[in-house]
């Protein structure tokens, strides 16, 4: 990483200078003005900045060198999945019969986007255990409000529509109560026991006829397996309520376990987890969502269906929540996705998994002497550790993440989830080597050594990086929130 | 059997096995009830190696008809424009594509300040004065501002026009049932929306009065009058837009309008069946704290030098959980950097040059169809889309452009059988004089059999 400041790309830009090359005008040009009404002509030009091709360039790789990506070095932020991206995927999307098809072509014109596109759904229902898969969805997030709006769309069917309450974890991530509020829903809170796992007690105290639906992540977000599943799903389905899984963290569980034969009802995944997606520096992702019978009525539109040896899109349905999207998902996303599954095949998913649980275990094993463990057991693709230890000698959780900035590693998620203390959530990936993991814990190792005989080393860190600690205080009171020019 | 992406060794697991202090893998697996295992062999395609799969895969896409073998007219919210090769160079360092949310903001600070960047620019377009980081697309960014606008008015109905994307229309429907809302269309008049029908369905529980510009059927519609009644009522103003058009419009900022959102993919974004492109969504001042989505502010660090964070948090779900203003988490980062690139790229002048060349090419197709005899429907200013009415079945005159080497625009009787018949046509500057002269050649000879 460099050190030196970088300038906005507004702040290079010089009147005159250009980076395009625009097609020829050639045909004949006509007034402007005769062709667009004059108030509708803008007078004042748009502050888009005037630079070079090579600026441009240097800008963005400058740039880019200011930034930590997984092929930068160890991120291991739990929940998160990263990690790698496989090149090919990135070579398949930009073939140009996946990248420049338009989605309104005739569907006897895209015949290997839809047939790539089914594959994938049939892919993704044996992966999962479900019955029928929508590849909609643009993200996670849009993936649960897809799958409770189906929910409820089921409920209302049956004419049940005093279930309004969604239950999640006080584990839970927050997106699951937020997708619930926009799904139309109340969200009640069960507790979890002192294993970390769901207190069947308490769940059993809060469900009843106003369930719509359970929500749960298996594995939880302390990375532990939920083994009352089937007593949990039992429980639910008991009361009429739907079982929701949550399944950003496939990694763990791919030919181990499967949410549909676990008794969920509805799944979505995260493709750009657990099957490569680049995350993108936030996007874009694709969120799948697979549902049990009972609910493929309910589906959004279009369904892709495969009709001889065609396929098409299918918009006669009836009980559809409707549309959550323009067009058909994130494809080129799902491509790379699709890849990755042909890449790896059912033997090699199994070792995906195997291998992501191993690496989880090693490092949780290995650390568990420097940081508190709160749950002492096997975990499955992540694990969560406790700062409380460091925290007594005045070093926090954010300051061991800080200090991890200087060794090259990107830190664990932190604060997260709620329910631990100074809470460190590691998930180290399979793609990860033993060397990477030992030099991980070697230098977690370094930083509990520091925290005991030169705190001020961790609680100043980081020291290496492009800018040290920045000011989140100054940026929400007084937003800046994009360049203006100075007058 | 052994995989690339899969480094540990033999002896690896053998040394991992034993700190950890089990004899197997399987043991790490066994909290998980035996009844629920899945104890068979997943039923998945047997994996490939790279150059086989590659050879498949091209396979597999060459089966498509794509925008690079054939010349298209078909726009309809999806658009063919250039590309900047520069675009794909730098979204390919992987930096950038292969780094999550930046959440650590001191190795992040590239992503960061190319995320304040495109801020910015979507400001500086659509004349608001501040805008996200970006959203899944166009169609689910107006759902957004369409309830935004109730939570922000306390209101239940949406009055949307006719002459939004019927797409974006349908998913505006989806997300307002989820949150118990309604949604009432407003009709058109001539192809723009009627200011004296959307009069007669205001009333003081209208939260939001949404128009597209240019709307669907490529018009440039009249914004300062919508806003105007839209105001009256205390309603807010939202303007679903073409962000390449704002290159020559009067940005909808300066027209009144209260939330400004739209899909960026005609930047430097692939068509890629769809998705994924890359929703924008900009608001004035007073609707800051309410816009949903990462915001990037900036700050300075320890030392006073600048630096920029994600911001305003407190707005969103992994912070406010079931009363954050949005459930979106993961958004289109790396298409809002294409974006960022293409329109750094084109810059001031080229933003003009690029709109103008649309506004042109499209307005010359147009009247080489009327001097050919043919009518357009909904006639007056365009953008860079028209409506011809052709009088034959669009598929077979699709079917027959396909041969002669076109992708004919878009069948409009499949969303309304009253304009059976009538395609919308789509010219962008990418699109030749010798292209737009044959395609019209074609549409004639076929419509004279």
């Amino acid at each position: 990483m460099q050190n030196k400041q970088m300038p906005l790309i507004f702040e290079i830009s010089k009147e005159g200078r250009i980076g395009y090359s625009l097609p020829e005008m050639d045909v004949p040009e006509e007034q402007i003005e005769t062709l667009i009404p004059e108030e509708y002509i803008r007078t004042e030009e748009a502050g888009l900045p005037e630079v070079s091709e090579l600026d441009i360039m240097r800008h963005y790789t400058g740039l880019s060198k200011r930034n930590h990506g997984v092929d930068s070095g160890f991120y291991p932020l739990g929940s998160c999945t990263m990690k790698y991206n496989p090149k090919i995927n990135e070579d398949v999307a930009r073939l140009p019969g996946f990248a420049h098809v338009h989605p309104l072509q005739d569907e006897s014109t895209v015949q290997g986007s839809l047939e790539l596109m089914y594959d994938l759904m049939e892919s993704l229902k044996e992966i999962t255990g479900m019955d029928e898969v929508t590849l909609q969805p643009a993200a996670g997030a849009h993936g649960e409000w897809t799958g409770l709006m189906m929910i409820r769309a089921f409920h209302e069917a049956n004419g049940d529509y005093q279930r309004t309450k969604v239950i999640v974890p006080d584990s839970a991530h927050g997106t699951n109560p937020a997708s619930a509020t926009v799904a139309g829903f109340e969200t009640i809170t069960v507790k979890s026991d002192e294993n970390g796992l769901v207190d069947i007690e308490d769940l059993k105290r809060v469900v009843g006829p106003d369930t719509a639906a359970l929500m749960l992540t298996n594995p939880n977000t302390l990375g532990l397996f939920e083994k009352h599943i089937l007593e949990m799903a039992e429980i639910v389905h008991n009361a009429g309520g739907k079982l929701y899984y949550d399944g950003a963290n496939l990694n763990a569980i791919m030919s181990k376990v499967r949410p549909g034969d676990m008794g969920f009802d509805v799944v979505h995944l995260n493709l750009h987890k657990t099957f490569t997606g680049p995350h993108g520096g936030g996007g874009p992702g694709s969120g799948p969502v697979g549902v049990k019978k009972d609910l493929i009525p309910f589906l959004p539109v279009p369904v892709l269906v495969k009709q001889g040896n065609q396929y098409a899109f299918d918009y006669d349905r009836p009980q559809t929540i409707g549309r959550i999207k323009p067009f058909y998902g994130n494809f080129g996303i799902n491509v790379r996705a699709y890849t990755y599954i042909r890449t790896m095949g059912p033997d090699g998913l199994k070792e995906v998994t195997e291998d992501a649980v191993l690496n989880a275990n090693y490092l949780m094993r290995r650390l568990a002497p420097y940081y508190d463990l709160p749950y002492d057991t096997h975990c499955k693709h992540e694990f969560v550790l406790s700062g409380r230890k460091q925290k007594k000698l005045g070093v926090r959780t954010l300051d061991i993440a800080k200090r991890l900035l200087d060794f090259g590693f990107h830190p664990p998620t932190i604060y997260f989830p709620l329910n631990v203390e100074e809470a460190m959530m590691i998930e180290p990936t399979e793609t990860e080597s033993k060397e990477t993991l030992d030099a991980f814990i070697d230098t977690m190792v370094q930083i509990a050594r520091e925290a005991e005989e030169t705190p001020e080393v961790v609680q100043e860190a980081p020291h290496t990086t492009v800018v040290k600690r920045l000011d989140e205080t100054q940026a929400a009171r007084k937003p800046v929130l994009r360049y203006e020019k100075e007058a | 059997m052994t995989f690339r992406y899969l480094p540990m060794t033999e002896q690896d697991k053998k040394e991992m096995l034993s700190a950890i202090g089990v004899d197997s893998v399987d043991e790490l697996f066994s909290d998980i009830p035996e009844k629920v295992r899945f104890k068979g062999r997943l039923n998945i395609k047997e994996a490939k190696s790279e150059p086989a799969l590659m050879k498949e895969l091209s396979q597999l896409a060459n089966k498509n008809i794509n925008l690079k073998t054939h010349a298209s007219f078909l726009g309809a919210g999806v658009y063919d424009h250039y590309i900047p090769s520069i675009v794909d160079h730098v979204i390919s360092r992987s930096e950038f594509y292969t780094a999550y949310t930046p959440y650590q903001p001191e190795i992040s600070q590239g992503e960061l300040q190319a995320i304040f960047e495109f801020q910015t620019m979507i400001c500086e377009l659509t004349g608001m004065d501040v805008a996200n980081s970006s959203m899944y697309d166009g169609g689910t960014a107006l759902a957004e501002a369409a309830m935004l606008a109730c939570g922000q008015t306390r209101r239940k109905t949406i009055l949307i026009s006719e002459a939004v994307h019927p797409e974006y229309r349908e998913v505006v429907k989806t997300y307002a049932r989820g949150q118990r809302h309604q949604v009432v269309e407003i009709p058109l008049n001539n192809g723009v929306t009627s200011t004296e029908q959307l009069k007669e369905l205001m009333s003081n529980d209208v939260a939001a009065v949404i128009i597209q510009y240019p709307n669907f059927f490529g018009r440039i519609e009249p914004l300062k009058d919508f806003a105007a009644i839209a105001h009256e009522y205390k309603s807010l103003f939202v303007v679903s837009c073409n962000p390449v058009a704002l290159g020559i419009l009067t940005p909808p900022g300066n027209l009144g309008a209260d939330i400004v959102t739209g899909d960026a993919q005609p930047f430097g974004i692939p068509t890629s069946f769809g998705g994924p492109h890359c929703g924008f969504f900009a608001v004035s001042k007073k609707l800051m704290r309410k816009i949903p989505g990462r915001l990037v502010g900036q700050t300075v660090d320890e030392d006073g030098r600048r630096g920029f964070v994600l911001t305003l948090q407190a707005r969103e779900q992994h912070i406010r959980r079931e009363k954050a203003t949005s459930n979106i988490c993961s958004n289109q980062a790396l298409n809002a950097l294409a974006a960022s690139v293409a329109m750094s790229a084109l810059g001031k002048k080229g933003i003009r040059e690029m709109a103008v060349k649309n506004v042109q090419k499209a307005n010359y197709a147009k009247k080489q169809f009327k001097e050919k005899g043919f009518d357009i429907v909904y006639d007056g200013p365009i953008f860079n889309e028209f409506v011809l009415k052709v009088d034959k079945p669009i598929s077979q005159l699709s079917q027959h452009l396909l041969e002669k080497g076109f992708i004919a625009g878009y069948d409009l009787g499949k969303l309304d059988e009253k304009l059976h018949g009538h395609m919308l046509v789509c010219v962008t500057e990418v699109r030749t004089k010798e292209e737009i002269d044959q395609f019209v050649e074609e549409v004639g000879a076929y419509h004279a059999k």
